[in-house]
């Protein structure tokens, strides 16, 4: 152990760590100057106003409404400052900005294991490059567990049954502490790991260094054809019996109720596991359930496959294929697949 | 100066009126029922204590040494389960409250003392089976009982402790229903809802809590058991349940009861503080409304448990904005107060010291609720270190302070002796240095990232935990001082006479320890709150009275005076 005994923040190593802090620091200076007040002026009457003989009464003090709205208003003001810079912060941090690469990430007791969209898998570690933004898409195969990375000052629940996400953009190589913030089990204290921030270049040397598993979006495709996806949407998720698929993410969905709704995470695993709550219009109820048949691991796969096939015709994707290029040159314009999926995908091997 | 009548002093008092078990465990006197309630809550407070001593010990160093991780985690489950629901919760209601509430509005006893003593039972039972479960192997899931966790992955007594909790909830109901209908229907003639201490509205907002709030943790209870015994599908989303659903019919509940904790509390201080500097509490209306809109705030706050569950972005901005307004009360609270003592006459008495104390700590336990309204920073110290001492800061430096110090201050009307002044002071200063010592450096290791309801952590929190650990241990010996000098003192302790603060309110108007039915006569109140007169001014219950304190509205009928 050295000096780091006396810090009062973690390591700021994230582009929202700077951001957190400076509202802290706030919420510190006011909070101090105000308990100080109140300490003093508490401090301050209890001496000169102490007992001098035992059976002095002083004299009443009528209230003052003045001053009851006075320190009604002013905390109320103050505590408004904090509210709106707080949830200024907050916005930025609970939206995903549109140029993020993907990560998925599975929590089970008591471990968890990461996927790159190359295919690299991790356990209880996860890689990041500085200065791309990241997004994790988080499931839990069991209880609830919290992805907390203090050095980013981040922190979501992941849920079993749904997916929620966040996402940062690391700044400052090293390694850092991952930690599972909500009470899951024996073990928790345990499920813990750590974060490596590497340069952008080394970090692709790494990415590329450990080959020999296949992209999700790869193997989400060969299950595609191992379940009989293909049968009714078509070897390329061109539809058929079944919807189409290409371009769909994110896009809006017509329902034969009348509803229309996003075509999210969230929509494709029900869709998965419970077909018959949201039937596309046009289509009837004939897709069976793969509740029971297919894993938290496998879901993301053949989500990472979905993701990945565009429409076929008119104009094929002319993605880059490195760097994280922000826009998706596509017409599936409302898909915010990252360039990492693309590269990956199969529909341009 | 006219002379009046003095009721003579008797011999016999609510202690003594009669004697044997039996006496005591089929009474009806809401005094002899909060002695029970004293005796069952500090058992079941050294029971929390002793895993709050084993939780320190434990982390002490990073590793799992003095127990294993399953030990530790139902160590700290059981820890909150004992104090939350069998200490904080009933600790100033049942005690102080059952003893009070008649005696402060010149009743003879609760509304209904049946009622009254069937909730003690009530609390026993619950007691007992929950105890039984801790014994039998003890539950794991952290008092919060998340589900799935709890319904289908915990391997611990779930449904045993969850059916203690669930039996504990109508004795809370129970007080609470009794605590309103006597406060409504059982004010002696001339005392005006206005002139009633504020102990009372604090205790009345409580009450109401509890029968509006209490319901839903039974319901929780109830699903969870069916989860776990019969597999619905409500929480599991393996079985068509949702999750987060739990949390919010659990936080329903459990930030209201926050305010069941506090509130008391809250009443307890405004007394200490109006009566130790002998000054009428500096606006009086606001503290009394304070208390209700709590109550009434409280209820639509929940979610700001939930900033990280996954709930909706919109969701979690309505819960931070009503969060910064549940503030706005308690800080009013505390301007009051502090406004109170200006130029008053302030004695430094125990029981004034643990207010003094209290409100420094309530003070910084509320600042740092500030930072947990905050969305942003939220989702950085949600579940660490900083929640655990922003929650202790409140539940034990505010309402166990707030208890002590009542304790000290009614100690001579409920045992009739005076508790040692000077051990008291010092007792009062090594729990202040103790709990500081044990929660201050919890917010610095929370917001370096220190998760809580860890087994082990990572060394570079260690010092943290030393110098927590050392803390406690002060504390520890710091609480165990009163237990010790209270229990001398009922023997020992000097006589108390029946008013010896020389205060106002009406249960000073009464021998001490008071006789079973109180008063001797139906007081009749001319008087304002904390109206401080000499001492031969003040006028004893019972006594035809033409002094200074003449009104020519106390002949108002009972219940037509508000």
């Amino acid at each position: 152990m050295d000096s780091s005994w006396f810090k009062l923040a973690p390591e700021a190593a994230s582009t929202m760590a700077g951001k957190i802090d400076a509202l802290y620091f706030y919420l510190s200076g006011v909070t101090l100057f105000f308990s100080l007040l109140i300490f003093g002026v508490l401090i301050f009457f209890v001496i000169k106003y102490r007992r001098r003989s035992p059976y002095e009464i002083p004299r009443p003090v009528a209230g003052s409404h003045r001053l009851e709205t006075l320190w009604t208003v002013i905390p109320f003001l103050i505590a408004m400052s904090m509210f709106v810079w707080g949830a200024q912060v907050y916005f930025e941090q609970a939206r995903s900005p549109r140029d993020t690469s993907e990560i998925y990430v599975v929590g089970k007791q008591w471990m968890w294991k990461t996927q790159h969209t190359t295919g690299q898998r991790e356990i209880n570690e996860l890689h990041v490059p500085v200065g791309r933004k990241i997004r994790l898409i988080m499931t839990s195969e069991d209880a609830i567990h919290s992805f907390y990375i203090p050095a980013f000052r981040i922190k979501a629940d992941v849920l079993p049954g749904r997916y929620t996400y966040e996402w940062f953009e690391a700044t400052k190589p090293g390694t850092y502490h991952l930690f599972c913030a909500e009470y899951c089990g024996m073990n928790h204290s345990r499920m813990i790991g750590s974060v490596v921030v590497m340069g952008p270049s080394e970090f692709d040397n790494w990415l590329s260094g450990n080959a020999g598993q296949l992209a999700p979006a790869v193997a989400g495709q060969q299950l595609f054809q191992s379940l009989g996806c293909v049968s009714c949407h078509g070897a390329n998720g061109e539809g058929g019996r079944g919807p189409e698929l290409a371009g769909l993410f994110g896009k809006q969905v017509l329902l034969n109720n009348g509803q229309t709704i996003r075509a999210d995470e969230a929509y494709f695993r029900e869709s998965v596991l419970n077909p018959q709550a949201k039937i596309v219009s046009g289509y009837g109820p004939i897709m069976p359930t793969f509740q029971g048949q297919i894993s938290e691991d496998q879901l993301l796969q053949l989500m990472a496959f979905i993701k990945s096939i565009h429409i076929v015709n008119p104009q094929p994707s002319t993605a880059s294929p490195s760097s994280a290029a922000p826009t998706s040159s596509n017409t599936s314009t409302a898909t915010p697949v990252a360039s990492p999926v693309r590269r990956a995908s199969p529909a341009q091997r | 100066m006219e002379s009046f009548e003095v009721p003579q002093p008797s011999k016999v008092n609510y202690l003594n009126a009669q004697y044997g078990l039996k006496s005591w465990l089929l009474t009806r006197d809401h005094k002899r029922i909060a002695l029970l309630y004293l005796g069952s809550v500090t058992f079941f407070f050294f029971i929390g204590g002793i895993y709050a001593m084993l939780i320190r010990l434990e982390l002490l160093t990073p590793q799992s040494d003095l127990l294993s991780a399953t030990t530790y985690n139902k160590t700290f489950t059981q820890h909150g389960i004992i104090m939350i629901f069998f200490f904080l919760i009933p600790s100033i209601p049942a005690t102080l409250g059952n003893f009070l509430v008649p005696m402060m509005i010149g009743a003879k006893d609760l509304a209904f003392p049946r009622i009254n003593l069937l909730s003690w039972y009530i609390y026993i039972i619950a007691g007992i089976i929950t105890i039984y479960a801790l014994i039998a192997g003890g539950v794991d899931t952290g008092w919060t009982f998340y589900a799935p966790y709890s319904t289908t992955f915990s391997n611990s007594y779930v449904v045993l402790t969850g059916l203690g909790i669930f039996i504990n909830g109508f004795s809370s109901i129970l007080t609470g229903l009794n605590f309103i209908v006597t406060i409504h229907t059982m004010r002696a003639p001339g005392m005006t809802w206005f002139r009633m201490p504020l102990f009372l509205w604090s205790t009345y907002a409580t009450a109401l809590i509890m029968i509006l709030g209490t319901p839903v943790i039974a319901i929780t209870v109830l699903l969870l058991a069916f989860e776990r015994l019969a597999r619905i599908g409500i929480f599991d989303p393996a079985i068509g349940g949702d999750p987060v659903l739990f949390q919010h019919l659990f936080w329903f509940y459990s930030h209201p009861a926050v305010y069941i904790m506090i509130l008391p509390g809250m009443g307890v201080i405004s007394e200490l503080i109006a009566n130790f500097s002998r000054k009428n509490i500096f606006g009086y209306s606001f503290v009394a409304f304070s208390s209700l809109a709590i109550a009434v705030f409280g209820f639509l706050v929940w979610g700001h448990h939930m900033f990280v569950s996954g709930q909706s972005v919109f969701a979690s901005m309505i819960f931070s904005v009503l969060s910064f307004a549940v503030a706005i009360p308690s800080a009013v609270k505390v301007f009051n107060w502090t406004a109170t003592l200006y130029k008053g006459s302030i004695s430094y008495d125990t029981p004034m010291l643990y207010a003094l104390g209290f409100i420094g700590l309530f003070t910084i336990g509320g600042m740092t609720g500030l930072f947990l309204a905050t969305i942003a920073v939220d989702v950085h110290v949600t579940d660490t270190y900083f929640v655990v001492a922003h929650f202790h800061y409140i539940m034990v430096g505010g309402t166990l302070l707030a208890y002590l110090g009542g304790l000290h201050y009614w100690w001579p009307k409920i045992s009739g002796r005076m508790y040692p002044e000077g051990w008291g002071r010092f007792s009062a200063l090594v729990v202040f240095v103790g709990f500081n010592l044990t929660f201050l450096p919890q917010f610095v290791a929370g917001y370096l990232g220190m998760p809580r309801r860890y087994a082990t952590y990572p060394p570079e929190f260690q010092v943290f935990n030393v110098l927590s650990t050392a803390g406690a241990s002060i504390l520890g010996f710091g609480l165990l001082i009163p237990l010790i000098y209270l229990i001398w003192s009922m023997r020992y302790g000097k006589i108390a006479e029946p008013n010896p603060w020389h205060l106002p309110g009406l249960e000073w108007r009464t021998a001490s320890p008071p006789p079973t039915e109180n008063f001797l006569l139906t007081p009749i109140v001319t008087w304002e709150a904390y109206e401080f007169a000499p001492p031969e001014e003040m006028e004893v219950v019972g006594t035809v009275h033409r002094g200074r304190h003449a009104r020519s509205d106390v002949d108002a009928p009972i219940g037509e005076n508000t």
